[in-house]
């Protein structure tokens, strides 16, 4: 195979019709005779449902049906998807509230109407009367009553290895420390939405607006509504971002295809942005109380961290996905003997929650690297030497951490941490930085630099499926049982497919996101698309090429491995000219088609690994803080399109920083959210996101796979919080003065003045 | 839920006779009443700037204004751009900088910076950034977003 297009920046094969305004996202797709749904959605956060009362709604002409509960008796809760502990099973949330409502934002009812302004009109008039609960508002007060005997407490999680209590009965030092993250999550630019169809004809229920895990949801929906999987067809567009939020099933999914099924007319709902920010998953909300036992040196000999996980108001797909990664990759690069992490999942009357872009990660990130940070302040060292001495070294590779998680035991498979710690330190040149900024220091500024590392996981398996076909125009068709949310996935498959082929990748079309088109497909999380769908198109494709060589073998009358393919022309090695055929003849010839399929099969994740250092500059008076440098670091094993990484690096650093210093979904007492439009939730813009210096390497490839592949999805957003956090210290002069996300200017100020007064400022 | 109006919206030079309620948002009215899709709405509160077009020659968010106020307008969405299979210099420089990922904020982003530059060729780096902080994008972190906008001020300077 050789590298024609694998490793280059070619431009993107998904870009012309969305410059062109021809996308096809959700809202722009519609059917003749459609309804439009609206959900009615609880004004309150925690209470007993006593009536709904919808007649006034039924009486608007134009409206058609309202369903509650009641209507959907037969549908069970949602599932799910991962990390699905038993013990969290009664704590799934129904796809419309049936006796009690749990946050603002539940579905209690849904109107069903013929346009969206009608419905959205109709659904005001239904009057809902609720008796007021009171409203669990802190995963860190004592578990109350969720439900008769059950807990509050869904559920608690331990992931432990080495003797913990002996490492801390005989350390030299042990440092305590209490941190928080807000809660906060992806908040794509699209909505959810989703348009099902029911085809009498076929006996086929269809679904417009899939995303992330098509297949998954094909066969859960057909489940829940007691239909055979081959009659559910599920259908992705364009998907205006994923992070991990979009393309999970929500109530609102198995409404519109029940209700598709029910009336036998078309039904579309296309969530507005008010919808969105309360009722699409929420994450990262957790607290810790983390210690660690160390020598007189500094190296770590345990940790011990007791967090609580705020799951928000039921439990969804994701499960106990997000807790478990926290406990499994908060260890990252270091080298620690002993450890032992207890996760507290706990039920508030929130948003339910779920994944968000590095889960798991952007929360022990923080808690681990204010961690060193800490143990660095308490020895005496200076951050990078803390990180030096305790990190894992290359010789230890392959390295088991004793730990896992999503059904895989942790090894991480390849790097050289302290190598790539050197290459980030000379790109941001770390001396003269320090040097620059303690003089600046010296004048009365307050500016700062702040170090994390981090591992990352990707390549989730178990397994990828991919089938190429080549068709009599001779252009080449990648099917794939993945999903795309905007990251690039068409260009990346189809520069692996096109080298290992010998074929130009702008001539293969990826399919994705279509259930009709292949069986099986594991869909877009976990960074694994690049990785498992990739190397799956590799083999797929060589068997292929090997198949079209010996067909033209006999065409051309000649030994198959005398011919080569090149630039879409099947040709003669050991000629420079002569007789060579065209890959449209080869499959004209060939009417039955010229396909091949392969499997991709790994029991293991990949673990790529990174740096990240960011400068800031602190306004004393706003308590505003101004990211003046940021550089990355990330080992990826091998780029397929460095240009497609670095912009999934950027794009995650840009909600790494809004996660750090400007986004939280914030409520009052009782249960009320204050986040609910773009003016209370800050998103970054422009404006706050600075030019990144970013290096992606390629020294550690996986050995797990034959291109060396590890995924780039999640590594810019990882370890943002803990990198900000520890320049913000740094421009304070005070280790350990961040505890909590996002550092909105509101707290800085609050930590300002606190210490003008107490002196140490 | 008041009388509907007949009304007539120029879009991209070509004439929709199309019948509104009054609270019609225009950016409804283009995609739904219109058929061009290309326009997406992201808030419908005036912040994110998907919706954003140009209405005689002003950048304009779409979710804030209703059809009715359109009418008689120029109004430009991004089916308008490109020049028959040419791209416009905008579009083509997104695409070389790698300045979209989704796609879904890119013709908001799109029109936000021709309408700006079509009325102010030589705005400084900074008020452009200025300009560009009015939409939200959150696949790309913005700074391909500014690369291309840059690059196509001058493409555009140049013609």
């Amino acid at each position: 195979m050789t590298a024609k297009f694998v490793g280059r920046s070619v431009p993107r094969l998904e870009d012309r019709p969305l410059l062109l305004g021809q996308g096809r996202f959700a809202a722009d797709i519609s059917f003749p005779g459609q309804w439009h749904m609206r959900v009615v959605r609880s004004g309150i956060a925690h209470g007993k449902i006593k009536s709904i009362d919808a007649s006034a709604t039924l009486k608007l002409p134009g409206v058609h049906a309202v369903w509650t509960a009641a209507d959907i008796a037969h549908i069970p809760p949602i599932p799910f998807r991962l990390t699905g502990l038993k013990t969290l099973e009664p704590y799934r949330q129904p796809v419309l509230a049936k006796d009690v409502v749990r946050y603002v934002g539940d579905p209690v009812a849904a109107v069903f109407a013929e346009n969206a302004y009608l419905a959205e009109d109709a659904a005001d008039l239904v009057t809902l009367d609720i008796e007021q609960r009171r409203a669990t508002m802190l995963a860190t007060e004592q578990p109350g009553f969720y439900e008769h005997d059950r807990s509050t407490e869904a559920g608690v999680l331990q992931k432990t290895y080495g003797d913990v209590d002996a490492a801390f009965r005989g350390a030299h030092a042990v440092i305590s420390l209490e941190l928080a993250i807000g809660r906060h999550s992806g908040v794509p630019m699209e909505t959810r939405g989703a348009i099902a169809r029911y085809d009498e004809a076929n006996d086929i229920l269809e679904m417009h607006g899939a995303a992330k895990v098509p297949h998954w949801n094909r066969d859960t929906l057909a489940q829940m509504l007691g239909r055979k999987r081959e009659s559910v067809q599920l259908f992705e567009g364009h998907v205006g971002g994923g992070f991990g939020v979009r393309g999970e099933i929500y109530p609102e999914d198995v409404l519109v295809c029940a209700a598709a099924l029910k009336f036998r007319k078309p039904i579309k709902w296309i969530e507005d942005r008010r919808e969105h920010l309360v009722a699409a998953n929420h994450s990262r909300e957790q607290q810790h109380k983390i210690r660690a036992a160390i020598d007189k040196d500094g190296h770590i000999l345990a940790i011990d961290d007791v967090f609580f996980h705020d799951n928000g108001a039921y439990m969804r797909t994701h499960a106990a996905t997000v807790p478990d990664l926290t406990a499994a990759m908060l260890p990252g690069p270091y080298r620690i003997p002993a450890y032992r992490a207890t996760g507290h999942i706990r039920l508030t009357n929130k948003t339910p929650c779920g994944t968000y872009r590095a889960p798991g990660r952007y929360e022990s990130s923080f808690v681990r690297e204010r961690l060193l940070d800490a143990i660095a302040a308490k020895v005496g060292m200076d951050k990078i030497d803390i990180r030096r001495r305790n990190l894992i070294g290359k010789s230890a590779m392959p390295y088991a951490l004793g730990l896992d998680t999503l059904g895989t035991k942790i090894v991480y498979d390849s790097g050289d941490y302290t190598a790539l710690l050197d290459k980030a330190l000379a790109l941001s040149d770390w001396k003269n930085l320090q040097a620059n900024l303690k003089r600046r220091r010296a004048a009365g500024e307050k500016a700062g630099c702040g170090i994390a590392m981090f591992v990352e996981k990707s390549g989730l398996g178990p397994f990828d499926t991919v089938r190429i076909d080549v068709k009599s125009d001779g252009t080449v068709e990648v099917i794939t049982g993945v999903a795309s949310l905007g990251q690039g996935v068409e260009t990346a498959v189809a520069q692996i497919c096109a080298d290992a082929l010998g074929v130009n990748y702008s001539n293969i079309k990826v399919v994705h996101g279509q259930t009709d088109r292949i069986d099986k497909g594991m869909g877009a999380f976990a960074s694994r698309v690049t990785v498992m769908c990739g190397e799956a198109t590799r083999l797929a494709a060589v068997k292929l090429r090997a198949e079209l060589l010996e067909t033209a073998a006999e065409l051309m009358q000649t030994k198959a491995e005398l011919l080569d393919i090149v630039d879409e022309q099947i040709v003669r090695r050991d000629r420079s000219s002569g007789p060579s055929m065209p890959l449209a003849e080869l499959a004209r010839a060939h009417p039955g088609g010229l396909s091949a399929e392969a499997t991709f099969e790994s029991v293991h994740m990949v673990y790529p690994y990174g740096v990240h250092i960011a400068s800031v500059r602190l306004d004393a008076d706003t308590g505003g803080v101004t990211i003046e440098r940021y550089v990355i670091a990330y080992d990826i094993g091998k780029a397929v399109n460095p240009k497609l990484v670095e912009g999934q690096i950027a794009g995650g650093v840009a909600q790494g920083i809004g996660g750090a210093l400007f986004e939280e979904f914030l409520y009052d007492e009782n249960g009320e959210p204050l986040s609910v439009t773009f003016a209370d939730y800050l998103m970054p813009t422009a404006r706050e996101i600075p030019e990144l210096s970013i290096l992606v390497t390629e020294d550690a490839p996986s050995p797990l796979n034959p291109l060396g592949l590890k995924g780039a999805g999640e590594g810019g957003a990882n370890p943002v919080g803990a990198a900000i956090a520890s320049a913000i210290d740094d421009a304070l002069g005070r280790p350990g003065a961040i505890t909590r996300l996002p550092i909105s200017p509101q707290r800085l100020k609050a930590i300002l003045n606190q210490g003008g007064r107490d002196g140490r400022n | 839920m008041s009388a509907k109006s007949d009304i007539t919206l120029t879009i991209n030079g070509r004439a929709h006779a199309i019948h509104v309620e009054p609270r019609r948002t225009l950016a409804d009215a283009i995609r739904e009443d219109c058929g061009q899709t290309g326009t997406h709405i992201g808030c419908e509160h005036g912040i994110c700037g998907a919706c954003t077009v140009i209405v005689d020659g002003e950048p304009v968010r779409s979710c804030l204004m209703f059809a009715v106020q359109a009418a008689g307008k120029k109004i430009g969405t991004v089916e308008g751009l490109a020049n028959g299979d040419t791209l416009h210099p905008m579009q083509q420089a997104f695409m070389d900088h790698h300045g979209l990922q989704c796609g879904f904020c890119t013709p908001g982003f799109l029109m936000l910076a021709v309408g700006v530059l079509e009325r102010e060729p030589d705005i400084s780096d900074d008020d452009l950034l200025d300009v560009l902080s009015s939409n939200l994008c959150r696949c790309t972190g913005y700074q391909n977003i500014i690369k291309a906008v840059r690059a196509a001020a001058k493409t555009m300077r140049g013609k």
